[in-house]
């Protein structure tokens, strides 16, 4: 549904861009992650015909952007970092006139009625924009990237300065939207992303640096295993044998937990599972186990990884995971 | 461009920019016009034209110097430029909804010929010549607002850079005649605004000062264009 192949964008030596290359097929939602200043809003203006790119293609559901772009702009529904209000006009002059300038063909009293009704803000809609809050700014704004009906939308940061619940509203929303859109969602908050998204860009520095479907993000960064166990038993005893046992490359003490057992950090080696040895080194002493919790990498710490990664990785040449 | 182009009168005068510019334009030509031709005693309506063209230097940027660059200053340009139309059809809109303003209250301003022919028997055709002279002047000038609202987000500076460009615009024609060198002079003339209006005060239809404004408005139009798309390939 949307091919973007190697955007380049220079501002004299700077790269926003640098060779973009990714697909959306029709349906999914993909996450665009990145830090802030990574080049994701460029892109994203970059597809949706604001800028223009120094280099390469973008095309949306066939048509390239910059070949034709007032055909590829009718399939695009865009909210830009800031949503672009008239702030004298009431919400339905807004999405009156949202509705002539995109030269809609769709019954207006219907449609803007059930786009109303979508992002609740069929209360608000004849106040001034001026006096509405934050978020209902922003339903205005996804509001208005709905007008049409576009088989594309393209969120950028939607949920940024939004209070928690709003927040989840906000998401709850896409994810409503994305049964019938392909979505890009482009933002820096990453349970969002994983919260609501089928797959995952991420950018660095103007480059991809991961491209994966959500659940096998944490495996773009080889990591280590790392476990919490409780185990009842004298500490430095324990602490001495967990380390012995192959494969275990750091092990600490958290704490004490629950009465008489002590909880333990187990870092192990990459490809050796350490659970079985430990447990019969465990049951020879006769130290029970109380608990025990495998901890995945989450998102956070792979999106770090990621972005380490790719400089260090380019200092060796070896360039980036894609 | 439609809704663009509805959208921009409507801003007009849901501010009270809209409202100021009518109500001083009126005000002012209204004043012009009792001092130039009746309480002098004469249907001659050259001076009144005259004077009042140094008036737009102060009232055209009025209208224009938020046109563009409010737009940049709160984002709101990105919706015009990501949408289904072409980059000529946003800025035309633009002009058009100035000119129409322009244009509309001038044409009400004309309400005050009638009086004239109470009094005196004025030249018909000078009249509608000289004032067809003024529209294509104040079109060429709304062009040129469009144009400097372009380059800045601040409408304050947007006002100044106009105010100076149509001021200069006028006395670049007056500062000719004291040019002693005959092809400056000649040149100048040549780009004088104000030069080619004295023909339609003669009560003709000149074609070429027809063209030659319609130029400049087509001219700072595109021009205005380029400034967007400067700004999408910078």
């Amino acid at each position: 549904m949307i091919e973007i192949n190697g955007i380049t964008k220079r501002y004299g030596n700077k790269m926003a861009a640098d060779n973009v290359t990714f697909t959306v097929n029709a349906g999914e939602i993909m996450g665009f992650l990145g830090p802030n200043g990574a080049g994701k809003s460029t892109t994203l203006n970059i597809l949706t015909g604001f800028l223009s790119a120094t280099e390469g293609s973008a095309k949306i559901d066939g048509i390239d952007i910059f070949e034709d772009p007032i055909a590829a702009k009718k399939k695009i529904g865009f909210l830009p970092e800031q949503p672009p209000l008239y702030l004298d006009m009431t919400v339905r002059e807004y999405l009156n006139f949202v509705y002539e300038l995109k030269n809609c063909r769709l019954d207006r009293k219907k449609h803007l009625k059930e786009i109303c009704d979508v992002v609740k803000i069929t209360d608000v809609a004849d106040r001034v924009i001026r006096n509405l809050s934050k978020g209902y700014r922003q339903r205005v704004g996804i509001a208005q990237a709905l007008i049409g009906n576009p088989p594309v939308l393209i969120f950028d940061e939607p949920t940024v300065g939004l209070d928690p619940k709003q927040i989840i509203e906000i998401r709850n929303l896409i994810k409503g939207l994305g049964k019938e859109h392909t979505i890009i969602l482009s933002t820096h908050i990453l349970s969002e992303v994983q919260a609501i998204c089928d797959r995952i860009v991420v950018i660095n520095k103007g480059k991809v640096v991961a491209n994966e479907k959500t659940e096998n993000i944490a495996h773009a960064v080889e990591g280590k295993r790392r476990m919490t166990y409780s185990i009842c038993g004298p500490q430095n005893d324990v602490l001495k044998l967990i380390k012995s046992i192959t494969g275990v490359t750091y092990a600490e003490v958290i704490g004490q937990r629950d009465g008489d057992s002590i909880a333990y950090m187990i870092e192990s080696a990459e490809n050796i599972d350490i659970r079985k040895p430990l447990f019969f080194a465990l049951a020879e002493k006769r130290w029970p186990v109380i608990g025990m919790d495998v901890m995945g990498m989450d998102l956070e710490d792979v999106f770090l990884a990621l972005i380490q990664d790719r400089s260090t990785k380019a200092k060796t040449g070896k360039g980036g995971k894609n | 461009m439609l809704a663009i182009y509805k959208k921009e009168l409507r801003s007009y005068f849901v501010s009270p920019i809209g409202y100021v510019y009518v109500a001083l334009f009126l005000c002012v030509s209204s004043l012009l016009f009792t001092y130039t031709t009746l309480y002098s005693g004469t249907c001659e309506i050259s001076v009144y034209y005259t004077i009042l063209l140094y008036l737009f230097a102060v009232l055209i940027p009025l209208l224009t110097m938020r046109s563009l660059s409010e737009e940049k200053k709160s984002k709101t340009e990105q919706i015009l430029l990501t949408s289904p139309v072409s980059l000529f059809s946003v800025i035309f809109a633009k002009y058009l909804a100035a000119f129409t303003m322009f244009a509309g209250t001038l044409l009400l301003s004309c309400l005050n010929f009638p009086v004239l022919y109470v009094y005196g028997e004025p030249n018909t055709a000078i009249l509608f010549s000289t004032t067809l002279g003024i529209l294509l002047i104040g079109s060429a000038f709304v062009a040129i607002g469009i144009f400097i609202s372009a380059c800045t987000e601040n409408q304050l500076i947007s006002a100044l850079l106009t105010i100076c460009a149509i001021a200069a615009t006028l006395v670049l024609g007056v500062l000719a005649n004291y040019v002693g060198f005959t092809p400056l002079r000649v040149v100048l003339k040549w780009i004088s605004i104000f030069d080619r209006f004295y023909v339609f005060t003669y009560g003709y239809f000149d074609l070429v000062s027809l063209l030659y404004y319609i130029s400049i408005s087509v001219v700072f139009l595109f021009l205005t264009v380029r400034v967007y798309e400067k700004r999408r390939w910078a």
